[in-house]
């Protein structure tokens, strides 16, 4: 569990914005990711949380390589990979995979359940044991579903069906390393779970490391050991998952945590809530200083001019001047 | 009488693949400034049932029957099979409502001013400075900074959680007694969701609406609702006052939604109890129970029992479930 499988180190992921018109330059830079640091472990799942925009997505993109970095570096297994072009990155891609949000667009609607699963194989020129079809059945039955559903087509499932078909994708080459990127958020709550439930065991199966992206603190707390807390593509907590939730240090991370409602009608209406005032910056200007420091309420002179590193407090590490 | 009264409301769409009963006789009332949360998952027919009275389901392949009545300043009206151009004037002005996505429910063309401002005209002959005057007061009334300056602006110049304040203060433009908000924070983010649901609940009690809040998010409802009905498969299945409905849910369905959340208070790494099974099919939905096939206390009935659909009945008083495991309990009450 102590063996580092993912390092990142000062990440960067830029997006030129153009433009208003067709004829006009480059207008600025979106900074989605910004100086991001974290290191991920063999087999732990690490939360990454953080309201639209904060760029979570695309550093779990950025780090499977399907963005190039601007700056940063990535190291899997000690290997430094940001600057790796598509064929290096070709036999890395076995051993680190992805689910999607969206189970409907991120199946090929014209390709049978078992041409999907099966294109894993196909690109890798590996021979399963007992032959391909006999593998990918074996996967189906894995996720929950069944043997027969092969050569079905991805409009004959549910939501949550599609989504277990997009799991069993992303194990048919047993990774070390899956992104999960908002896998939940599209179901149903009765389905949710069901799902949350097949990935926590797949993982203790297989022994995986999982980047969780999620938008839901409560789901991200469930599954996860720690939790990054994301603002303005730059981390702003990470702790393990017990400590963070129970003794935030970071302002934002209170105020993240104080807005999720609880489903319990007394313990919802005596809770005590921090209502952020004020909007998220644009990330193509993001302030000076600590990125929060615009609806932070415990903000003084020092917080606009200069910019908090991550420090240790506590059990966490914490990008804030003045943490609780 | 109570401010809404639907009773035995049923939709019904006709599909290449069949015919979908969407919901299938819903009833409850409504009472003046109440807030209902009316709780599903997708397909269970909670968005339908609201659209349904609004008219605003496409006719030529929509089956409406039931009654939905509705105490107006004018006196008490059917809203089902109600002609468009009565309806009009109810719409907006006695019952309006807000969605999901403001992106989509705005109108790109128009400044947010032209919309606010028409939504005061078409009910209100009056001079079109008052009616600006009215939404910058509401504006303001919602947060939103320098009113009117703002109204020059297009929905696309404010972001998802100020477009939201617009649906709200467009809502609110005439007053109207029954607001239905169908998802409201569902597409913002938690501490922008925050924001909203306090909004929501200031402004209910200044303008003494009654509120059907549509959501499938527990958490929402704890701290929103006075009462809460269920629904799943187009079907009423449990009916209860907020804190009844979380002590002691009594439907096995309702039982299984709030064991299957996860929640912050708990604790990590605890097994998440995942009701088993898909949400049944509206097309081929029989007789019977619509929860029957996932339900996980059927084997208590004597077999056959849940072919049948049970009756919506009170348990305890104001509790009212669907349900033949209560059979007995509420015949001997």
């Amino acid at each position: 569990m102590n063996e580092p499988l993912l390092q990142v180190t000062d990440l960067q992921k830029f997006f030129p914005v153009a433009g208003a018109g067709i004829f006009s330059r480059e207008r600025g830079t979106n900074k989605a990711v910004n100086g991001l640091s974290f290191t991920l472990h063999k087999g732990e799942t690490l939360g990454l949380v953080g309201e639209s925009g904060c760029g979570k997505s695309t550093a779990g993109r950025t780090v499977l390589k399907l963005y190039d970095p601007t700056a940063g570096s990535i190291k899997f297994e000690g290997e430094e990979i940001s600057g790796y072009s598509n064929a290096q990155m070709k036999p890395l891609r076995t051993k680190m995979q992805m689910i999607f949000q969206d189970p409907q667009s991120s199946l090929n609607p014209r390709q049978s359940v078992g041409a999907i699963i099966g294109a894993s194989y196909e690109v890798h020129k590996i021979n399963p044991e007992g032959g391909v079809k006999r593998a990918v059945q074996g996967l189906l039955e894995r996720v929950g579903l069944n043997a027969e559903h092969y050569d079905r087509y991805p409009h004959e499932f549910s939501g949550g069906q599609r989504q277990r078909i997009g799991i069993a994708r992303a194990i048919a080459l047993n990774p070390k390393f899956i992104v999960c990127d908002e896998p939940v958020s599209a179901l149903d709550v009765s389905i949710q779970a069901q799902v949350v439930n097949l990935l926590t065991d797949i993982r203790d199966e297989f022994g995986m490391a999982y980047l969780f992206i999620a938008h839901d603190l409560s789901v991200v707390q469930h599954i996860s050991d720690r939790v990054g807390v994301m603002y303005l593509g730059k981390m702003m907590e990470i702790a393990p998952t017990e400590s963070i939730y129970s003794t935030p240090h970071h302002p934002y991370t209170k105020a993240l945590l104080s807005a999720v409602p609880i489903p319990d009608p007394q313990l919802e209406r005596k809770r005590e809530q921090i209502v952020l005032t004020g909007e998220l910056p644009s990330p193509m200007k993001p302030p000076t200083g600590c990125v929060f420091s615009t609806r932070c309420w415990k903000a003084q002179a020092k917080c606009f001019e200069v910019e908090p590193l991550l420090q240790k407090v506590g059990q966490a590490e914490v990008a804030c001047h003045f943490p609780e | 009488m109570s401010l809404l009264q639907v009773r035995d409301l049923k939709v019904s769409f006709k599909t290449p693949d069949g015919v979908v009963n969407a919901v299938a006789g819903v009833s409850f009332d409504l009472k003046a400034g109440e807030t209902l949360a009316i709780v599903g998952e997708s397909g269970s027919g909670k968005s339908v049932s609201n659209l349904a009275y609004m008219g605003l389901l496409p006719t030529a392949k929509t089956t409406i029957t039931g009654s939905v009545i509705l105490k107006t300043d004018a006196g008490e009206v059917d809203l089902i099979g109600l002609p468009n151009e009565e309806m009009r004037k109810i719409r907006g002005k006695d019952i309006a409502m807000i969605f999901q996505d403001p992106m989509s429910a705005l109108h790109p063309y128009y400044t947010i001013g032209d919309q606010l401002i028409e939504a005061h005209q078409v009910h209100n002959e009056v001079d079109k400075s008052v009616s600006r005057d009215r939404a910058i007061e509401l504006l303001s009334l919602v947060g939103v900074a320098d009113p009117a300056e703002r109204l020059k602006a297009y929905p696309h110049q404010f972001s998802g959680g100020m477009r939201q304040r617009v649906m709200i203060a467009m809502a609110l433009m005439n007053n109207p007694k029954v607001l239905i908000a169908d998802e409201p924070t569902t597409a913002l983010d938690v501490t922008v969701q925050a924001q909203i649901l306090k909004l929501l609940s200031d402004l209910q009690k200044k303008f003494a609406m009654a509120v059907i809040l549509i959501t499938h998010d527990l958490g929402v409802v704890a701290g929103s609702a006075d009462r809460v009905n269920v629904m799943y498969g187009g079907r009423l299945v449990e009916s209860a006052e907020v804190n009844a409905l979380y002590k002691k849910p009594m439907m096995p369905y309702t039982v299984g939604l709030l064991d299957s959340i996860p929640r912050m208070d708990q604790g990590h790494g605890k097994r998440l109890r995942a009701i088993p099974g898909q949400p049944p099919s509206l097309i081929t939905l029989g007789q019977g129970c619509a929860f029957a096939a996932r339900c996980d206390r059927k084997a208590e009935l004597p077999d056959g029992t849940c072919d049948t659909n049970p009756e919506l009945k009170a348990v305890e008083s104001g509790h009212l479930v669907r349900c033949h495991l209560y059979d007995r309990k509420a015949a001997s009450k």
